[in-house]
């Protein structure tokens, strides 16, 4: 592996609007890490599901275009992205893309072919085995002490496992151990690779309001202040549906749901803009507040 | 409870067509039900998912592909994941979906216009316009009201962009879409 850690970043398209602040958080939190992100250049969608629910040369050809530009790209290791969505279907086009004759056939539908030569992987991933938890702790500025956290992966950052190849399928633990060692506490969370109902809000709402207020059901039953995701699309659902959630389940849950990356800016001190906190929809303020007070505390504790 | 007449109604072509375009061994399940205990979506689903990998043994294609269940699955990989005889399950799904939408199914109406509605936002602007599919889809399905309560909870964040994000050249992912046309299904 290259001595620097510098890779193709694929940011997806809910880092243009409904997950802005996931992609600003994951751009300082790697910087800070000592991660350079090259974005890819004139990246296109990779065709989310809605393309393999249609086509699988298709999807794979979407897909597979930005593969091909981040092939063009010099020194980098590995192509990343913060999306699970995304990550899916980079790597199944890159799988797929193994076999001749169906490269063939992808290839027919692109301007440059793609060979799938690097690999792919989540931020997770890449924080946390090319960073590690133990070189993220002595980075910590300030310790989130007392912050009681769900971590919720949700289905496909894991699955299947032998696409994915990454931490455990029916248990991981990446963002538990990520989230220990900046000083915050993950609670019991069974429901972690369960659907939170995905792309179904517009078309079939009870959906995620049933699969999506299972989770904040959990996670307040099993004494969480906050959740912690990885994907903008479980996010979204939990944040900015909880009050159709609500509405719908008769709960009144106002639980704060923050992408990994916010959690871990703030401990290396990131400033808040810069993590976007005031992007959530839930405001998470009352809760950061309850950190500050003890965090000060903690820190002297820890050292 | 349904009553399905087999030897009036099987298809051996579809069963062949099925394991050819998803690469999957279907007469491999043995009717565990580990796909349908892990399933999510089995509270929506009109067929649970064992019971389709059971039809599909049967060669019963038109039950499979005007059932709804194929629609709402969002391969979520649970199924996948847990089979005892590594059916990918979910692929199966999908490529169910496909056979569907190639016949002229589309028992999740909704379901079928946001997929549709998406990809017509990708192939216009190279990237998927949140705020454009939506209104496509409103349009298609005349529900005025979706989503209209969480607007004011995006807008002032700057989280619903009102134009798209366009990559230079959204010829070239048009292009990738009119191939896929010209090229036709197999």
């Amino acid at each position: 592996m290259s001595s620097r850690l510098r890779y193709a970043y694929y940011p997806g398209c809910s880092a243009l609007g409904t997950s802005k602040e996931y992609d600003s958080s994951t751009r300082a939190v790697c910087e800070a890490l000592g991660m350079e992100l090259v974005e890819i250049p004139d990246w296109s969608c990779c065709g989310s599901s809605p393309a393999h629910t249609v086509d699988h040369r298709l999807s794979c050809a979407l897909a597979g275009r930005n593969l091909a530009l981040a092939e063009l790209m010099e020194d980098v290791s590995a192509i990343l992205t913060p999306c699970p969505s995304c990550l899916t279907n980079l790597k199944t086009a890159s799988a797929k893309l193994k076999k001749p004759e169906f490269a063939a056939e992808v290839n027919k539908l692109l301007d440059r072919p793609v060979r799938a030569t690097l690999p792919v992987k989540s931020v997770l991933q890449a924080i946390h085995e090319d960073v590690g938890p133990d070189a993220v702790r002595p980075k910590v500025f300030k310790w989130l002490t007392g912050l009681k956290l769900a971590p919720y992966y949700g289905c496909i950052m894991n699955r299947p496992p032998e696409l994915m190849a990454f931490d455990d399928h029916e248990n991981p633990v990446a963002m538990d151990q990520l989230m220990d060692a900046v000083g915050a506490e993950t609670v019991s969370f069974p429901l972690k690779v369960e659907c939170c109902g995905a792309s179904y809000g517009v078309a079939r709402r009870d959906i995620v309001e049933n699969l999506s207020g299972k989770l904040l059901d959990l996670a307040a039953l099993n004494g969480a202040q906050a959740m912690v995701t990885a994907c903008p699309l479980c996010q979204m659902n939990l944040d900015l549906r909880q009050d159709q959630i609500n509405a719908a389940n008769r709960t009144s849950h106002r639980m704060p749901v923050f992408y990994f990356t916010q959690l871990l800016g703030l401990a290396l001190g990131l400033g808040e803009k810069e993590l976007g906190m005031n992007k959530l929809s839930v405001s998470p303020h009352p809760v950061l507040a309850g950190i500050e007070s003890v965090g000060t505390a903690g820190k002297g504790a820890r050292q | 409870m349904n009553v399905i007449s087999l030897s009036s109604t099987q298809d051996r072509n579809f069963v062949a067509q099925v394991e050819k375009e998803s690469g999957q061994s279907v007469s491999q399940c043995y009717q565990c039900g580990n796909c349908t205990a892990g399933c999510p979506y089995t509270s929506v689903y009109d067929i649970p998912v064992h019971q389709v990998m059971r039809l599909l043994q049967a060669g019963q294609k038109q039950t499979l592909l005007s059932c709804r269940s194929i629609w709402l699955c969002a391969s979520c990989q649970s199924c996948t994941t847990r089979c005892p005889n590594n059916i990918d399950v979910a692929h199966v799904m999908d490529v169910l979906r496909h056979m569907a939408r190639r016949e002229g199914h589309a028992t999740e109406y909704g379901v079928k216009s946001f997929v549709d509605s998406f990809l017509a936002s990708v192939e216009r602007n190279g990237r998927a316009f949140e705020m454009g599919l939506l209104v496509s889809y409103i349009l298609k399905t005349g529900k005025f009201w979706t989503d209209v309560d969480l607007a004011p909870k995006m807008l002032p964040k700057n989280k619903l962009s009102p134009f798209p994000h366009k990559v230079k050249n959204p010829e070239a992912i048009a292009k990738i879409f009119e191939r896929f046309r010209q090229e036709g299904h197999k």
